[in-house]
């Protein structure tokens, strides 16, 4: 390959300030976000619980399960849950508006800029 | 027939498979995209399979079961972070960086800024990542080999690493990312189903009962109840504070540093479409995950069939754990052939982990050396492809030398830290500088080089300072003492630090390209522009 191929083109600016894009980047972010930071606090809070609430986290509550294991137990249900929440999400709102931004782009830019696959295309 | 014949005879039937694999991927590969990402053609199933593979290294499989087996609870907390940690890379930088880059983490940073400084720092950053973690992986295997083949010699520890380091060679060398992502699906199938036949012996043993195992591991580990609860390991009493802040050191790092593993990373560019990227994180969190639970059923399992005083005579830390409980469930419900065999079964299991994610580490390491360093830095992109992938390879070969000579060099050190010091480094300087290059519009060139400098030099700094290479019996260098940083984990330090150096850098310099950050942020959320699979 010869160069950093980036181009430049101010068709990414227009559809970046356009109101499609404005709406895809607010439903992405709207979910990426607030679930991030729910995540890390649940997880901070099982890792704080761990070191100061000893007392609390061995409790048990089923025959030798204790609230440890459960809480641990709670947060791989968590994971797999956000992951699922995530790709419903994905599907459903982000991936059909991101798909007709990016044939308006690819479309605009013309063959040179952004054709599907262009860029790879081009070290060829 | 012993267990050590048939754990090698299964070991070689992997490695002929493997290599037989790497040479048909080698025919397929052709091109930079091939030997780097493996022609994009991967679907998200297999990329999935192949992230569990990549990501299951033999210390989160010897090293969590061992854990739990000797400290109950304790080695839980580990395996909950490294899963949780899947949903970083998931919502925050797969699909992104599948969109936005090519083949290399730099791709994405190089996108709106100053491509020199920021690909040297990057590169910088993952060759040194790749190769703490590569390290203590050829150090595991020559001491695994001794625990499970019961070759004790130094001969046979530095053949043993020679061996795992010739084969990691020529499966990126010839098979590239084609034959490096066949030899992780092989192995991820295989561990699971390995794993997942012990766990089912193990809890049909206890009636499908888990608070029954759950006693039984409690009684026999000689600690009563509190093997079920947290404290054992990490931030005991005796610690105090320091070892609270510690474990919240170790779990900051371990939920942050897996988006920033350049080895993780890369696999993301393997699949066709972003689409595709986030199937396969979501494959990848399934198949780790219940890979964790599993890992649970045989440490507390070890714990009330092997026994700890067992498993502490075969290996202190526990990394046999796993194999002894193979071998005595085996015995147990098959009789003595079936001890031998799955024994045998989880040896060759064992080794072939090893191999699949050393070949990983090397792939990023030299992948980036030849695209960021060479063909970027050196060659200031007056470079053909295919003189790009012949430096790619001969990168692999020498990567792949100096660790085995590192390797044999470290066998008698504890370099058990270097997994946790990579992580570390992931998290503190390449994730912040890839959260910044996507999400905020000012971060510029000063601010990525600010960020990875920092987050790696602190990440660096601490440790060497730290209990882990001085000062304590278990330290690396036990006769001398300069650890003035009290915890062995610099994460709760240098993961503020290396955000707050890309802030700083980012700041203070005037840098600032609102075309490019248009062009990354539209590329990155729409994919246009991104490229799709090759197909020769």
């Amino acid at each position: 390959m010869a160069v950093e191929h980036h181009p430049t083109s101010t068709v990414y600016e227009r559809v970046q300030q356009g109101p499609d894009f404005q709406e895809l980047r607010r439903r992405f972010r709207a979910f990426a976000f607030p679930a991030t930071a729910a995540f890390l606090a649940w997880y901070l809070l099982y890792v704080v619980l761990s070191g100061w609430a000893r007392d609390f986290m061995g409790t048990k509550v089923v025959g030798f399960i204790n609230i440890a294991l459960i809480f641990g137990l709670l947060q791989f249900v968590s994971t797999f849950l956000i992951a699922w929440q995530y790709s419903r999400h994905a599907e459903r709102t982000l991936d059909p508006l991101a798909d007709r931004l990016r044939g308006e782009v690819e479309a605009s830019a013309g063959a040179a800029a952004a054709a599907g696959g262009g860029a790879g295309e081009e070290n060829r | 027939m012993s267990h050590e014949t048939l754990a090698v005879i299964l070991f070689l039937t992997f490695v002929a498979g493997t290599l037989a694999i790497t040479v048909w991927a080698s025919r397929n590969t052709k091109d930079a995209t091939d030997f780097y990402a493996g022609g994009r053609s991967f679907s998200g199933v297999q990329n999935g399979l192949a992230i569990g593979g990549d990501y299951m290294s033999a210390a989160s499989f010897l090293g969590i079961a061992g854990l739990i087996a000797l400290y109950g609870y304790d080695g839980f907390l580990y395996s909950i972070g490294f899963l949780v940690a899947w949903l970083v890379a998931l919502l925050l930088v797969a699909e992104l960086l599948r969109n936005s880059g090519r083949f290399t983490m730099a791709d994405v940073l190089a996108f709106r800024m100053s491509p020199r400084p920021v690909r040297t720092a990057a590169g910088v950053s993952t060759i040194a990542v790749s190769i703490f973690y590569l390290l203590a992986q050829m150090v595991g295997a020559g001491a695994l080999v001794a625990l499970l083949f019961g070759f004790t010699s130094d001969f046979a520890k530095n053949a043993t690493i020679v061996l795992v380091g010739a084969l990691m060679i020529i499966y990126v060398t010839v098979g590239g990312m084609k034959g490096t992502t066949w030899v992780q699906i092989v192995k991820a199938v295989l561990l699971m189903g390995g794993a997942a036949l012990v766990t089912l012996l193990v809890l049909g043993k206890f009636g499908f009962n888990l608070s029954t195992l759950l006693r039984d591991a409690a009684d026999q580990s000689g600690k009563g109840e509190a093997f079920l609860e947290p404290g054992l390991r990490y931030a005991t009493d005796a610690s105090g504070l320091t070892g609270k802040l510690d474990l919240i050191s170790l779990g900051l790092a371990l939920v942050l540093g897996t988006a920033g593993l350049p080895h993780i990373l890369i696999r993301f560019y393997t699949v066709p479409t972003a689409r595709d990227a986030r199937k396969s994180v979501q494959w990848g969190i399934g198949i780790i995950g219940v890979f964790y639970l599993l890992t649970l059923v045989l440490g507390f399992g070890a714990a009330a069939l092997v026994g700890s005083d067992a498993i502490r005579e075969q290996n202190s830390a526990g990394n046999t754990a796993a194999p002894q409980l193979a071998e005595e469930i085996g015995k147990r419900v098959l009789g003595d052939a079936g001890g031998t065999i799955l024994l045998a079964v989880i040896a060759a299991v064992a080794f072939a982990t090893i191999l699949a994610v050393v070949a990983g580490l090397t792939l990023a390491s030299s992948s980036s050396f030849a695209h960021d360093l060479y063909a970027h830095v050196f060659k200031r992109g007056q470079v053909t492809e295919r003189e790009e992938v012949r430096v790619a390879r001969i990168a692999a070969l020498v990567i792949g030398a100096v660790s085995i000579v590192l390797g044999i060099y470290a066998q008698r050190l504890n370099v058990a830290f270097l997994v946790a010091l990579a992580f570390a480094v992931a998290a503190s300087g390449n994730l912040p500088a890839l959260l910044y290059s996507l999400f905020w519009k000012r971060f510029n060139t000063s601010g990525a080089v600010a960020a990875i400098y920092g987050g790696l030099g602190s990440a660096v700094f601490l440790v060497a300072f730290s209990p882990v290479v001085s000062g304590k019996e278990t330290a690396l260098f036990t006769d001398a003492d300069f650890a003035w940083f009290p915890l062995e984990n610099p994460g709760i330090v240098s993961i503020p630090f290396g955000f707050l150096c890309g802030w700083l850098g980012t700041v203070l310099s005037k840098e600032y390209n609102n075309a490019k950050y248009a062009e990354i942020e539209v590329r990155a959320l729409t994919g246009a522009g991104a490229e799709g699979a090759v197909h020769h």
